[in-house]
C-alpha cells in the first residue's frame, strides 16, 4: 500500500497525539487490554457450563471488529457484513472437508474468501453512499444467501453444511466436546485481530481512512485515491469478517444459511453502535453487553425479552449517544457538570 | 395469455401494497432525513388493530379497516412528538439504532398483546369472491387492492399538487431551513406527515394481509423490502415510489411464476442493477 508523502506527513503528528490520548486507561499503556484479557480468562473459570455461549461472544467480537474498521474508522455505513461472514464460513467449512482440516489454514481460507467477496462487491458498493449503499450491501448478502440455498450439492442448502471435522489446533489441542480448546482458540484469534486492527488504525493507511470519514473531498484534494482506499478498507474488513465466519464454522462444526442472514448484519451493527464506533474497545464492549443482555433476557422471559433489548437500545441512543464508551463521560456530566466531550 | 394476466394482476396488486406501505417511509425520509426502520411497525400496528377489531370485537371489515387506520395514526402522532422529534438531529447511525429499538418495542408490544401467531384479518364475503370478466375470472380482493392503490396515488397527487399543505410539504422537502424561514411551521408539517404516512402504512398492511401476512415480526421480516422500494424509487419522491413499487411488485411476481427456483436472486439482481446505474433511485435528485 503506497501512500503519498503529502498524506503521511501531517497525519503522523496527529497520530502521535492520538496515540498519546488513547494509550490506555488512566494513562497506563495496555491496561485496558490487560483488563479485558483478564476478564476473558475469568469468564472461562466462572462460567464453565456456558463455554459455547462465551465462544459465540468471541466470534461476534471478531465480526463487530471487522465492522468497526469499515464503519467506525472508514465511515462506510453498510448492513451486509453477513455476506463476508457467510462466505468465510462456507469457505472454511468446504476447505476443511475437501482440502485440509488444519484450523489455522481454515482461518486463512476464510479470510481469503471473505476478502475476495468484499473486493468483488466493494468495487460496486464503494461507488455509492448513504441509503443506496446500505440497500446494495443488503442485496449482496441476500443474493449470497440464495446462491448458498440453491447450491445444495455443495453447501447442503437449508440443511446446512455438515461434517466439518477440524484437526487439532497447531497439531496439539484437540477440539473437545465441552469447548475449552475452542474458547481459547477463539480468544487467541480475537487477540490477534484486535492487535492487527490497532496497528492498522494507527498506520498511515488507517489515518487516511479516518480522514476520508471526516471529509472525502478534502482527502481527494490532497491526492488520496479515495475510492481505492475505501475498496481496500472494505476488502480488509471482509477478510476479518471471513475469519469470524471461519471461526464459527470450525467451533460449531456446522455452517447454516443463518450465516448470511440480514439479522446477523443488523445485530453486528447494533452491537457496534451500542459500544461506540471507531475505537475498537467499543466493538468488544458492545458485543459483550448485547450478547449477555440478549442471553439473560431471553432466559428470564422467553416471550418478552425484546422489550429489554428495545429499551436498552433506545436508552443508549437518547442518553449516551456515543455508546457505552461514552458512559463515564455522560455520568460525569450528569453529576458533576464538568465533563466535556472533546472528541464528539 | 392467462399466465401473463395472472402475473400482471398479482404483480400490480402486490406493487400497490408495497407502494402504500413505502410511500410514507419515502416522504418522511426525504423530509426529515430520518432513516426510519420502524415504519413497517405502523403496518403491523394497523394489521393488529384490524385483527383485534374483526376477530375479537366482531366488527365488520368495512368499519374495522378505517378504525385501524385512525388508531395507527393516533399511535403515530404521540410517537412523533416524543421520540422522532428528538432523533431528527442525530447522526445516521444513531437514527438507525433508535428506530431499530423502536421496532423492537413495537414487536414486543404486539407480541405481548396478541401473541406471536399469525394475526388473521376477517375479510368480508364480497372480497373473497371472484369477478367474471367474460374471458376469465379475477379474485375480487386483487381488484379492490388495485383500485385502492390507484385511489391513494390520486389522493396523494391532489394533496401534494392542489392543496396549501402539499405546497408547504414540498417546500419543506426541498429545503427545510428556507421553508421554516418563510414562516412555514415545519413542526406541524412533520407531525402530520408522519401520521399520514403511518395511516397509509396501516391501510396497506390491512389490505395486504393476504400477501404479506401480519404477525409480530412483520416489521423486521419486510423491512428490507420496504427500504428497497424507497431506495429504488428515490427518497422523498411519491411518483418514484409508485413506479418502483409497481416495477418491483411485477418483477417479483413474474420471477416467482416464471423462474421460481431463482426468484429471489433475480429480484435482488434487478435491484443491484438499478441502483448501480442510478444510485439516487429512479427519480432521485443528486
Amino acid at each position: 500500500m503506497s501512500i503519498d508523502k503529502t498524506t503521511t506527513k501531517q497525519p503522523s503528528r496527529y497520530a502521535s497525539r492520538l496515540a498519546g490520548a488513547r494509550s490506555g486507561l488512566f494513562g497506563i499503556p495496555l491496561l485496558a487490554e490487560a483488563l479485558l484479557l483478564a476478564a476473558a480468562v475469568a469468564a472461562f473459570y466462572l462460567f464453565p457450563y456456558n463455554l459455547a455461549f462465551l465462544t459465540r461472544i468471541l466470534i461476534m467480537i471478531v465480526l463487530v471488529l471487522s465492522l468497526d474498521l469499515i464503519l467506525g474508522i472508514a465511515g462506510i455505513a453498510t448492513l451486509g457484513q453477513a455476506a463476508m461472514y457467510g462466505t468465510g464460513a462456507y469457505a472454511a467449512g468446504l476447505f476443511a472437508i475437501h482440502v485440509w482440516a488444519d484450523p489455522v489454514a481454515g482461518l486463512l481460507a476464510g479470510a481469503v474468501a471473505g476478502a475476495a467477496m468484499a473486493l468483488v462487491s466493494g468495487l460496486l458498493l464503494m461507488r455509492s453512499h448513504g441509503l443506496t449503499l446500505i440497500m446494495l450491501s443488503i442485496a449482496v448478502a441476500q443474493i449470497c444467501a440464495e446462491i448458498a440455498n440453491k447450491a445444495r450439492p455443495i453447501t447442503g442448502g437449508a440443511d446446512g453444511l455438515r461434517g466439518i471435522r477440524p484437526d487439532p489446533i497447531l497439531g496439539m489441542f484437540e477440539f473437545d466436546f465441552v469447548g475449552r480448546a475452542g474458547y481459547f482458540y477463539a480468544l487467541a484469534v480475537v487477540i490477534v485481530i484486535f492487535a492487527l486492527l490497532r496497528i492498522i488504525a494507527r498506520s498511515p493507511f488507517g489515518l487516511t481512512l479516518r480522514g476520508i470519514q471526516e471529509s472525502p473531498s478534502r482527502m481527494r484534494a490532497i491526492g488520496t485515491p479515495v475510492y481505492w482506499r475505501l475498496v481496500s478498507a472494505y476488502t480488509l474488513g471482509g477478510a476479518i469478517a471471513g475469519v469470524a465466519g471461519a471461526l464459527a464454522a470450525q467451533v460449531t462444526q456446522l455452517v447454516s444459511l443463518e450465516a448470511y442472514s440480514f439479522n446477523l448484519s443488523a445485530e453486528a451493527l447494533i452491537m457496534l453502535i451500542l459500544g461506540g464506533t471507531g475505537r475498537l474497545y467499543g466493538a468488544v464492549i458492545g458485543a459483550v453487553v448485547f450478547m449477555v443482555v440478549h442471553h439473560v433476557a431471553a432466559a428470564v422471559d422467553p416471550f418478552n425479552w425484546l422489550f429489554i433489548i428495545g429499551a436498552m437500545v433506545l436508552g443508549v441512543v437518547f442518553f449516551v449517544p456515543t455508546g457505552f464508551l461514552g458512559l463515564p463521560l455522560a455520568l460525569q456530566r450528569l453529576f458533576g457538570g464538568r465533563g466535556h466531550d472533546d472528541r464528539a | 395469455m392467462s399466465l401473463f394476466l395472472n402475473i400482471l394482476v398479482d404483480g400490480l396488486a402486490y406493487g400497490m401494497i408495497l407502494f402504500m406501505i413505502a410511500v410514507g417511509l419515502s416522504v418522511t425520509m426525504g423530509l426529515m432525513r430520518v432513516i426510519n426502520l420502524a415504519h413497517g411497525g405502523f403496518a403491523l400496528i394497523g394489521g393488529a388493530f384490524a385483527h383485534w377489531l374483526t376477530i375479537k370485537a366482531g366488527l365488520s371489515f368495512w368499519v374495522a379497516a378505517p378504525l385501524a387506520v385512525l388508531g395507527t395514526m393516533a399511535v403515530a402522532l404521540p410517537l412523533e412528538r416524543l421520540i422522532y422529534r428528538r432523533i431528527y438531529g442525530f447522526g445516521e447511525l444513531q437514527q438507525v439504532l433508535a428506530t431499530i429499538g423502536l421496532t423492537f418495542l413495537m414487536i414486543a408490544s404486539i407480541n405481548l398483546w396478541l401473541g406471536s401467531s399469525l394475526l388473521a384479518i376477517k375479510l368480508p364475503a364480497v372480497l373473497q369472491t371472484s369477478v367474471d370478466l367474460g374471458f376469465r375470472t379475477l379474485p375480487m380482493h386483487r381488484i379492490v387492492v388495485i383500485i385502492a392503490g390507484l385511489a391513494v396515488i390520486a389522493g396523494l397527487w391532489l394533496l401534494m399538487e392542489r392543496t396549501r399543505f402539499g405546497i408547504r410539504l414540498r417546500a419543506a422537502v426541498d429545503n427545510r431551513a428556507t421553508a421554516s424561514a418563510l414562516g412555514i411551521d415545519t413542526g406541524v408539517i412533520y407531525g402530520v406527515t408522519v401520521a399520514l404516512g403511518a395511516g397509509l402504512a396501516a391501510f396497506g398492511g390491512v389490505l395486504g394481509a393476504e400477501l404479506l401476512p401480519i404477525e409480530a415480526y412483520y416489521p423486521l421480516r419486510y423491512m428490507v423490502l420496504f427500504l428497497i422500494v424507497v431506495a429504488v424509487g428515490g427518497m422523498g419522491s411519491i411518483t418514484g415510489s409508485f413506479a418502483a413499487a409497481i416495477a418491483l411488485g411485477v418483477i417479483d411476481t413474474a420471477s416467482r411464476y416464471l423462474v421460481p427456483e431463482y426468484g429471489t436472486i433475480f429480484f435482488f439482481a434487478c435491484v443491484l442493477a438499478v441502483l448501480a446505474f442510478r444510485p439516487q433511485g429512479l427519480s432521485g435528485r443528486a
